[in-house]
């Protein structure tokens, strides 16, 4: 029996340049297994950097990622599949394959995982159920352009639950963005439903402080590269520092406010 | 000292630009190597097959119309520009001969390699174009599946082995395109075509027409996929990236066949060469 005194995921000085722009600066983050870990954080300030980090599609320029108590930034492509294959990712854009259709969508990884020891209809029986899970079910047959933007979004969270055994991470990069609050509002309460049903650890990012304050066990603010709030959503909430005030009472900061002038 | 400075920034630029240029071309042989080594796995599985057939139907068979119009064009303009030089010389009968070398050697292999590379080419690139941009390429990787395996090497095999195929099209459309109107409208016989294509048409040609094709194919499967792996983001990206895969498959068709000519063009006089000897 392997124990698990040690973080799902952590992060340790990792530090992430693009030319000459600082995008994560010694990041340190150890992610709890089983809970929601939620991060925020103004557009274009790393978030979604950091969350490709933990599935080696982006590899540090200093500092460590480890998995499972596995280094994972030095792997090669080949060696991250195996790592890769425990984590589902929920992409911005969705990202669902234009020429499959929606249940070919949830039962490719799947198809493609040889550690998923199923048979054809097995697998799409899988695919139908979490496709019944997301309130889905008679969309199968449909091709991602038929759908609206939240049953696309829908349609993510299913591929990304459908995994067999289930998978120990699940990644969402701003899962409500774009929705109009009605669907915002399901899709929070669809990943907490599947938090508490499916028991994966969770990473979000997002700047939905809704979601956050809803989904989240715990809501780090990554600001100028670094984290600069950490705590329980209502503990966040009270933090007066001002960046993290403004950002969670979406307050502009001084210097984006400008002034029309004729 | 704004001369110098001129000179300093224009050797900076030139640096840049060779630096990338280099990359690219870098990136392009490591990108075309991985491509070309997935290949015996994908044939080896039922699933490469499973993803290589439907590629076969999309680039190969939805390309036979454009292809057989563009052969036959070629055919009959080839009879139209050459025969009253012919005729006039009295070898009218040799005319069907020499258009069909020129159609199975040489311009049958290249005009449809630029049509694929149009039609094909194009829309391959959009296709990985958009999947790049709106995250379908990462989210191959996240799964841990690799997608040069899973898209690359599906369309590069298609367009490699249905590319001498097409070009078979091409070539018979274009031999009886260029019958048609030596016989309807020039009031040739048909006898004397055929019997001198006979003649004159060997197998070199035509083998030679299809080595050609083969790796025209590769490479516009090989450039398209690599422009839509690489295409920067946004619609202008993927548009970008589409007529620079055509372009950059328009010039290499060219630049191969240069250097496949003279390639051949040795090979078929050293063995002709020793076959007369024995």
């Amino acid at each position: 029996m392997v124990g698990h005194d040690h973080p799902v995921i952590e992060f340790r000085g990792v530090t992430k340049r693009f030319g000459r722009q600082l995008v994560l600066d010694e990041i340190d983050l150890a992610v709890e297994r089983g809970k929601s870990t939620v991060i925020i954080g103004r557009s274009g300030t790393g978030k979604s950097v950091l969350l490709k980090h933990i599935v080696g599609l982006l590899k540090p320029n200093r500092g460590e990622v480890w998995f499972e108590g596995q280094r994972i930034d030095t792997l090669s492509e080949r060696a991250l599949v195996p790592i890769r294959r425990q984590i589902t990712f929920v992409f911005q854009l969705n990202a669902l394959f234009d020429s499959m259709t929606v249940l070919e969508n949830v039962a490719f990884p799947m198809m493609e995982n040889s550690d998923v020891r199923l048979d054809r209809e097995e697998i799409a029986g899988l695919a139908r159920h979490c496709l019944e899970l997301v309130g889905l079910a008679k969309f199968g047959s449909k091709r991602p352009a038929e759908l609206s933007g939240g049953e696309r979004k829908r349609v993510a969270l299913a591929r990304a639950i459908a995994l067999e055994p289930p998978p120990k991470v699940i990644l969402y990069d701003e899962p409500t963005a774009g929705l109009d609050p009605q669907r915002s509002d399901a899709i929070t309460k669809l990943i907490r439903e599947l938090q508490e049903k499916v028991h994966v650890t969770g990473v979000i990012v997002t700047h939905d402080m809704k979601l956050a304050a809803e989904a989240g066990d715990r809501v780090l603010m990554l600001y100028n590269g670094r984290f600069v709030a950490d705590g329980s959503p209502e503990e966040v909430r009270q933090i007066k520092e001002p960046h993290v005030h403004r950002f969670v009472e979406g307050i502009a900061e001084p210097e984006d406010v400008v002034t029309y002038t004729t | 000292m704004s001369r110098m400075n001129a000179v300093e920034n224009m050797l900076a630029s030139t640096g840049a630009a060779v630096i990338s240029g280099l990359g690219d071309f870098g990136r392009f042989w490591s990108f075309g190597s991985r491509s070309i080594s997935f290949v015996p796995v994908e044939l080896m599985s039922l699933r490469g097959w499973r993803r290589l057939l439907p590629q076969c139907f999309q680039i190969g068979t939805r390309s036979v119309p454009v292809i057989m119009l563009t052969g036959m064009f070629i055919g009959i303009i080839l009879v139209v520009q050459g025969y009253e030089q012919f005729d006039n010389a009295g070898l009218r009968d040799m005319l069907g001969g020499i258009v069909n070398i020129s159609v199975a050697s040489e311009l049958g292999p290249v005009l449809a390699g630029v049509m694929l590379a149009g039609r094909v080419g194009g829309a391959l690139t959009a296709e990985l174009g958009t999947m790049n941009v709106t995250e379908q390429l990462v989210a191959l990787r996240s799964m841990g599946a690799d997608p040069i395996r899973f898209l690359v090497a599906p369309r590069f095999l298609a367009c490699l082995l249905l590319a001498p195929i097409l070009t078979c099209y091409a070539d018979l459309v274009g031999a009886l395109g260029a019958w048609a109107v030596f016989v309807f409208y020039y009031g040739g016989e048909s006898e004397p075509y055929w019997r001198m294509t006979k003649q004159m048409v060997e197998f070199w040609h035509l083998n030679t027409g299809l080595l050609k094709a083969l790796f025209f194919g590769g490479t516009i499967g090989l450039v398209s996929c690599y422009k839509g792996f690489h295409c920067k983001p946004g619609a202008q990206g993927v548009g970008e990236a589409c007529t620079q895969a055509f372009v950059i498959s328009f010039i290499l068709i060219l630049m191969l066949d240069f250097f496949l000519n003279v390639f051949l063009n040795g090979l078929y006089n050293l063995w002709y060469g020793f076959r007369s000897l024995i």
